[in-house]
């Protein structure tokens, strides 16, 4: 079936003029993915707009979470095309054939995007400042001290700034997701992805990490998140895509999406959820 | 109030369950040592006055000396190969991990004591050693017996052979780390080699050290087969005292004592190794998990 994008008129703040040449954050085209014989993702399209937070629902297994891996190629797609920023992820076209990047223009790419796992995957050996700071310096070679500074003040964005000398081990887990979420951020990602953030949590330790990500997307920060948060889709999202075996099912404001689903298929997974 | 707390049940008279299998086990302990002592001071082939005259002579020192220098160098030869083998073997070049197998498979497949034997007869094979261009000229050759001593032998051996298992163990080691750890440290554009040397490697150290405490114990004691090169380690220069003098047990004995507490104070070291780092840091961190769950529980209960 093919998606009609209905954008949303609730532009955020921050976020960059909205003119009809303005080149997409992520824009996916008939994007395919399959594992051996079995085909996981059957051509997907959609766009996200600078500073919009995009929530992506559905069943699991339903391919979103492997979606949003493709998107900083953590997998690597089987057909179509994937552009973060104008430019290919993963590959750059010449004379209409793709050739594969090197690993450093990939590693490149990467560092401009932030992820954030379900499992937090906090380096278990380090602090929680350690953690903050490894990339920044690792990857971007950026001055100790400077590093150390932002990372201290990203740790107190997301209220941990008690914590910052704390091994992975010692935190909660909405603790540990919350610095996950500052180590991403020190790198100044243009764009972050959220692989269902909330999912491995106590349900009493839910609502710090949403808070966190409210507060990033209020800041105009282009988000896409895998979630089961209905509510948080509903509170925070600019737009909703449900998808379900692969395809793009219904895609429109949270609003159309989640209240008002036209899809006989949206309306049993929110019947399920709700 | 009823409740009976721990020292309550020690206050209690109990009758203690009676184990006679403890006593007869003792009685045949002490029967059993009692033959033992009497044979170690009656049988006097033993010869415990030679062993006492050689077990700090300047021969069997010596071949003290040389044992743990090969143990050292064999080891550490052993642990660089070994990360280099495991990575070899877990990347995905395929020529790499190909090499990396076939280097596994040949040398844990034959034992080392004919390894050590080909390296000692290298000669035989390749009577001189040379650098050049294959079918083509050659820059410098050299005699392979001057190059090949005993001594470079027997490091080529066992450090070779300590390779192939040292690549195993720390082949573990690296798959025991989560995956997750190695994901997120590519999608913060690490590259692999710093993701190996930063995230993954310290994290396999858990489970590397205590093996290679181990493999340190096996190679002290199989450095004693590279007595056959006639390289005068402990054994070999305990057989070449009694060679002259034809008191083989009392110098068996000598190297066996100098054997035994070389690998009782490793054992000491391993014991500790073990200790520090079966204290997982998720044990650990599970308590303090927990206790920090039980603070903010009750912070937010003393806020509500």
């Amino acid at each position: 079936m093919t998606i009609v994008n209905k954008h949303t008129s609730s532009a955020p703040a921050g976020s960059a003029t909205q003119t009809g040449t303005e080149i997409p954050m992520v824009k996916a085209s008939n994007v395919c993915k399959s594992f051996g014989h079995v085909e996981v993702l059957k051509g997907i399209n959609l766009e996200v707009r600078r500073g919009e937070v995009m929530t992506l629902l559905g069943p699991s297994g339903s391919g979103k979470s492997t979606f949003l891996r493709l998107i900083n190629h953590l997998e690597t797609l089987s057909a179509g095309r994937l552009y973060v920023d104008g430019s290919l992820v993963g590959y750059s076209e010449r004379n209409g054939r793709l050739h594969e990047l090197t690993p450093s223009a990939v590693q490149q790419q990467r560092a401009e995007i932030g992820m954030v796992f379900q499992r937090f995957n906090l380096f278990a050996h380090m602090t929680a400042l350690q953690n903050v700071m490894e990339a920044p310096i690792g990857v971007r070679r950026e001055n100790r001290e400077v590093v150390r500074k932002r990372a201290l003040e990203l740790l107190d964005r997301v209220g941990l700034s008690d914590k910052a000398s704390s091994y992975p081990g010692a935190l909660s887990g909405g603790q540990q997701q919350r610095v996950a979420i500052a180590r991403a951020l020190a790198m100044q990602p243009k764009l972050m992805l959220f692989d269902e953030p909330t999912s491995a949590l106590d349900p009493e330790l839910v609502g710090e990490v949403l808070d966190v990500m409210k507060d990033l997307a209020r800041s105009g920060m282009t988000m896409v998140v895998v979630t089961h948060e209905i509510g948080f889709a509903r509170e925070v999202a600019d737009h909703a895509v449900f998808i379900d075996e692969g395809v793009v099912v219904e895609s429109g404001s949270p609003a159309q999406v989640l209240t008002d689903p036209q899809h006989p298929r949206t309306k049993a997974f929110l019947g399920k959820v709700l | 109030m009823a409740t009976i707390s721990a020292t309550d049940r020690q206050a209690e008279p109990v009758v203690k369950l009676r184990h006679p299998g403890r006593w007869v086990t003792y009685a045949i302990g002490v029967v059993l040592a009692a033959m033992l002592v009497n044979t170690l001071l009656t049988n006097e082939k033993y010869g415990w006055n030679i062993v006492g005259h050689y077990i700090v002579s300047g021969e069997i020192l010596s071949g003290l000396g040389k044992t743990i220098e090969l143990t050292v160098i064999a080891m550490a030869m052993g642990i660089g190969l070994g990360v280099l083998v495991a990575v070899m073997r877990l990347s995905d070049n395929p020529p790499a991990k190909g090499f990396a197998s076939l280097y596994v498979w040949f040398f844990r497949g034959t034992p080392v004591f004919v390894q050590l034997l080909f390296w000692g007869y290298a000669s035989a094979l390749y009577p001189r050693l040379g650098l050049g261009i294959p079918f083509g000229p050659e820059f410098v050759t050299a005699d392979t017996n001057s190059l090949i001593t005993p001594f470079a032998a027997a490091i080529l051996g066992l450090g070779l052979n300590e390779g192939a298992y040292m690549a195993e163990i720390v082949r573990a080691g690296i798959l025991s780390v989560d995956r997750g750890q190695t994901e997120a440290a590519e999608a913060l554009g690490m590259s692999r080699l710093r993701t190996l040397r930063r995230i993954v490697l310290p994290q396999a150290m858990r489970v590397i050290i205590p093996p290679t405490g181990n493999q340190v114990i096996t190679m002290l004691k199989t450095t004693s087969l590279v007595s056959v090169l006639a390289f005068p380690e402990l054994l070999y220069s305990a057989q070449l005292i009694y060679s002259t003098n034809f008191q083989t047990i009392p110098l068996l004995i000598t190297a066996s004592l100098w054997y035994l507490l070389m690998t009782s104070v490793l054992n000491v070291g391993q014991h500790f190794l073990e200790r520090r780092f079966s204290r997982s840091d998720r044990a650990g961190s599970r308590r303090a998990a927990a206790e920090s769950r039980i603070r903010s529980a009750l912070q937010q209960r003393s806020e509500g």
